[in-house]
């Protein structure tokens, strides 16, 4: 009969043991291992924690709110005296910012990702790369404020054409996430970038490529799952931000396709009505979950794609 | 040089070269780098116009007052020490808890979990999609289940710390391992070769020697923690508080969420005020931060 050694946490066989001193080490072992397996158990512990907070109101509340009013009207005022429930608004809101701050954080965090993998020297590279560990160090109320009394009023109330923008606009609100959002591109694809095998890179040199067309006939192929998964991150904290949503695109669920003016997002609309001290159990405050249950419910479908790409095409190269 | 160094590197080409690179091919690759330095100017001076619009916004009112006084509803006596000392108890707490949590289950999932067993796969990616949940879910777990609910303890420091503890738990796991990994295999098997257990190689050399980038990710994760403003918004962080907390059951704010306070004010001097306390905060964060950097070059130069 074998001795399974302790540490693979195959059993033992306890009667071979020779000796107390190695039975009380054996019993450490297994009593830690447990403990940190307890520890671990933790994180999925507060997944269903979140699924247990978000689901039951958000399910009492579409008990009492109408599936065909939710998706059906375009008028959010569920916290005035005669609610109204129709959740287009914020979705819209949403996708405004989103797609404004998407079209700012993609295009630049990729070309700092190319700088910085193919064109840098390591002098540049030792500069560049804390200036985006300090961008992405910055808390999202500073952003919020920058974009309230500095983008809002100098760039976009002065050059946007269409309407007339006031105080708060989701133009302005997306500029500024895109900004707040270029390191997590950058930092992402940066490192598809580096993952690359150096044989594509030199062998297209070889054959006579310049630079720019081995960033975009090699490189960037070859990249691609990383920077899809960057983007798709990108845009899945777009979704998700609150603060500067709340700051700079206001707190007015209007339904409008334009920019310029303010608007709520699904995300500042929590952070709104949470503010605003909601009694429990009215549907004022049930709305704070099924809003919030389809916010979660937006991000996770997003991140689960972005792991899944990412491991797909990582075995490429494997 | 070489002819692939010099197509390479974009310099001129040496003239018996210069056909294989039409003039067409060569300024496109100028131009291209032209776009991504352009790119770069724009986010370099982003950041640059942020910083300096702030210090101008705020840097009247940044003196000892602000620090030393309360907030007021007076913008000219309008101080940030509650807030200070808010941070302070919170962002304190929510380490003290979240990175024994972490660091214990970084350990496991690096050191002692199989990976082909079904509940270490599930743990993995429970951690990677909880660390991209948007930050105002844990505000709204922590009002359904903290603030209100079986805890039940209303608007306090306590319930921040449980909430920032969840929020940060995943980076500071994340961290750990990566940490945790980057220390030489053959500490560990050298360590088992020589009889050790697990623990014990864990405890005496694994964890030692990973302690430089446990420190940088834990400083890293309670800055984040530090600059958290959005699920305190829906914990009462934003009330008028005009006292310095002494326990875990009392009432408080924090800086990022003062800062909110005073920036959203209709009185236009309190914005002077937010100014110079993002001042504060930005300069308490670029503490940390440069702390964590310095630790991890010291200690990057010795392995």
């Amino acid at each position: 009969m074998a001795i399974a050694a302790g540490h693979t946490g195959a059993p033992v066989v306890e009667h071979l043991l020779p000796t107390g001193a190695l039975r009380r080490r054996y019993l450490v072992e297994r009593l830690v291992r447990l403990s940190l397996l307890i520890t671990a158990s933790l994180t999925v512990l507060i997944t269903l924690l979140i699924a247990a907070s978000l689901i039951p109101p958000a399910i009492e509340f579409f008990g009492e709110v109408p599936l065909r009013e939710f998706f059906g009207s375009t008028t959010w005022a569920p916290l005035f005296g005669t609610p109204q429930f129709g959740v287009w608004p914020i979705v819209l809101g949403t996708a405004m910012v989103m797609v404004t701050a998407v079209l700012v954080s993609v295009p630049l965090g990729l070309a700092a990702a190319f700088y910085l993998s193919e064109y840098a020297s390591p002098r540049t590279r030792k500069f560049l790369k804390p200036i985006l560990e300090v961008l992405a160090g910055i808390p999202t109320v500073v952003f919020g404020f920058f974009g309230l009394y500095f983008i809002n009023p100098e760039l976009v109330k002065r050059f946007w054409p269409f309407g007339e923008p006031g105080t708060y606009s989701a133009l302005g609100a997306g500029l500024v996430v895109g900004v707040m959002i270029i390191p997590i591109v950058a930092s992402v694809s940066e490192d598809a970038m580096s993952a690359v095998p150096s044989a594509l890179r030199d062998g297209a040199f070889a054959l006579g490529a310049t630079r720019r067309e081995v960033c975009t006939g090699v490189i960037f192929p070859a990249a691609l799952s990383g920077i899809i998964a960057a983007i798709v991150l990108a845009v899945s904290r777009a979704i998700g931000e609150t603060t500067i949503a709340l700051m700079v695109a206001g707190s007015n669920p209007r339904f409008t396709f334009n920019p310029g003016e303010g608007m709520q997002t699904m995300a500042s609309f929590i952070g709104f009505a949470g503010i605003g001290d909601q009694p429990t159990g009215s549907t004022g405050y049930k709305t704070i979950f099924a809003v919030g249950l389809l916010l979660f419910a937006i991000t996770f479908v997003l991140n689960m794609i972005s792991i899944r790409v990412v491991r797909r095409f990582r075995e490429v190269y494997e | 040089m070489t002819t692939v160094e010099a197509v390479a590197s974009g310099d001129e080409l040496p003239t018996e070269l210069a056909s294989t690179v039409s003039a067409s091919r060569r300024a496109k690759d100028r131009s291209f780098q032209a776009v991504l330095a352009f790119a770069l100017l724009v986010a370099f001076g982003t950041l640059v116009t942020l910083i300096v619009t702030t210090l101008l916004d705020g840097w009247d009112r940044l003196n000892w007052d602000l620090i030393r006084n309360f907030p007021s509803a007076r913008p000219a006596k309008a101080g940030i020490q509650s807030a200070i000392f808010g941070s302070l108890w919170v962002v304190g707490f929510t380490a003290l808890v979240s990175l024994p949590l972490g660091l214990g289950t970084a350990i496991y999932l690096e050191e002692f979990a199989h990976s082909e067993q079904w509940y270490n796969r599930v743990i993995e990616i429970n951690i990677q999609n909880l660390a991209g949940v948007p930050s105002v879910v844990f505000g709204i777990l922590g009002l359904a289940f903290v603030v209100r609910g079986p805890l039940g303890w209303g608007f306090t420091v306590g319930s921040a710390i449980v909430v920032l503890t969840m929020l940060v738990l995943p980076l500071v796991i994340i961290a750990s391992r990566e940490a945790i990994r980057a220390v030489p295999s053959s500490l560990r098997d050298g360590s088992l070769a020589l009889g050790a257990t697990q623990w014990q190689t864990v405890w005496r050399q694994i964890l030692p020697a990973a302690i430089p980038g446990i420190a940088t990710g834990s400083i890293l994760s309670v800055s984040r923690a530090l600059g958290e403003s959005a699920p305190l918004l829906l914990l009462g962080a934003l009330a008028f508080v005009t006292y310095n907390p002494s326990s875990l059951a009392d009432g408080y704010t924090v800086l990022p969420l003062l800062i909110f306070k005073y920036a959203s004010d209709a009185k236009a001097e309190f914005h002077a005020v937010a100014a110079a306390a993002i001042i504060v905060l930005l300069a308490i964060l670029l503490t940390l931060n440069s702390a964590a950097i310095v630790i991890r070059n010291r200690f990057q130069r010795k392995g």
